[in-house]
């Protein structure tokens, strides 16, 4: 199934989700730049993720595994991720 | 918003990268329960925790526990007890399956035929005089001679309020014998009179750790952010305590709210089975801890709480940098 990268609504929650869960300032979901690379740039380390995770697990019915957070680069790659998960 | 990139030049990027993707996952073993000595002021034996569980003596039992480490994503084991180096077949059951660092006092040489590459920090409590005090010996004439110009080996050179304005002194025998040194200090567990620390020698010793580090760079393995949070206890503003400490073990951990934490660490007991508290004992008063690991690891886990400025960033780094030397992660 082929998955949809553009779904805007998708990559709007989840910067919800990160700026809510890591209390970031001076950014809104929309002008939250989906292709930011959260470690390399925004600072995020594996207890943020984890964090984010436990919100994202809750709102989507998914299970996501440790080894898969490489996987959650940036706000795109988690809703690719998401998108494949409840797909499968 | 701040990012990474808009707060360092490229050479500094390149070096948070470096540290970014070593995702260190530290756990605590006590090897034994036995020492052979008895230092005034070692929070293993003043908290009683030497009696805290009995120690499981099957070889077997300790190379399985290790490999469930392992599987629980423990990519380092600090190991201390009392002594490791009394029960080196424990230690080996670590070194063989993970990445592995032994605290001892340096009196028994661990071979490095065995343990070839095995971090070692050599516990060292200030000069001759200061060693028969607290100690009972002087035990750098000793350990010097066992790991002379190793270089998987370092002091981990506890400060006393006595040493101020002495610290020198011991780091020019430790240059003398081509070792590095890291600088921490005395928790007075024990309340040995004349121990404690003044607000005034605390300023003092700060400034002595900063003048060694300029004087001797490639022997101090430190940086004046450390120096900083160790002395005052205070990092962006908050203090160092129980409310803050990352180096709780992680099934143990009620506090509410939780604050940022090493992920799965564990202090274990000689008995595999039983957990200690924290990364020392659980009887110390956590607003006077100053202990260097939790310490640093409070700078570490609080990444994002850097990104206020350029400096401040920078000295996140600096701290990352140190941890990642003094466990052997990147190169000295």
């Amino acid at each position: 199934m082929p998955v949809s990268t553009d779904n805007k609504a998708l990559i709007i929650r989840i910067a919800e989700i990160i700026i809510s869960e890591l209390k970031l300032e001076d950014i809104s979901p929309e002008t939250f730049d989906p292709a930011l690379d959260l470690v390399d740039e925004l600072g995020v380390d594996s207890m943020d993720l984890a964090t984010v995770v436990l919100v994202l697990q809750d709102e989507y019915g998914i299970t996501i595994d440790e080894d898969d957070y490489p996987k959650l680069r940036n706000i795109r790659m988690i809703a690719e991720y998401i998108e494949q998960k409840r797909t499968a | 918003m701040k990012t990474i990139s808009s707060l360092l030049d490229k050479e500094w990027h390149e070096r948070y990268r470096k540290i970014s993707s070593l995702n260190i996952r530290s756990s605590i073993y006590d090897i034994t329960n036995q020492c052979n000595l008895r230092c005034k002021g070692c929070f293993f034996f003043s908290s009683d925790e030497h009696e805290a569980s009995t120690e499981e003596t099957d070889i077997e039992k300790w190379y399985q526990f290790v490999g469930k480490e392992k599987e629980r994503g423990v990519n380092l084991a600090i190991l201390i007890g009392g002594e490791p180096t009394l029960h080196l077949d424990r230690v080996e059951a670590f070194y063989s399956q993970l990445p592995s660092y032994c605290a001892t006092n340096g009196l028994i040489k661990i071979s490095r035929d065995r343990f070839p590459d095995m971090m070692v920090g050599v516990s060292l409590w200030g000069d001759e005089n200061d060693e028969k005090t607290l100690r009972g010996k002087d035990t750098f004439a000793v350990s010097s001679k066992n790991y002379e110009g190793d270089p998987h080996t370092y002091y981990l050179y506890t400060i006393t309020p006595k040493q101020v304005g002495r610290i020198e002194h011991v780091i020019k025998k430790i240059v003398d014998v081509g070792l590095k040194v890291h600088l921490q200090l005395l928790t007075n567990e024990e309340n040995v009179d004349g121990f404690f620390w003044s607000e005034e020698n605390l300023r003092d010793v700060r400034a002595e750790m900063d003048a060694m580090l300029d004087r001797y760079p490639r022997t101090v393995i430190s940086c004046k952010y450390y120096h900083e949070i160790i002395t005052t206890g205070t990092m962006m503003n908050r203090k160092f305590g129980w409310a803050e400490c990352p180096s709780v073990t992680e099934p143990l951990d009620k506090r509410n709210p939780q604050p940022k934490s090493l992920i799965r660490f564990i202090r274990w007991a000689s008995d595999l089975k039983t957990m200690h508290r924290c990364c020392t004992s659980a009887t110390r008063d956590c607003s006077t801890c100053k202990d260097g690991a939790a310490h640093m690891s409070w700078v570490m886990v609080n990444k994002r709480e850097h990104l206020q400025s350029t400096k401040d960033l920078q000295n996140w780094i600096e701290v990352y940098e140190m941890f990642a030397k003094l466990y052997r992660f990147i190169p000295w």
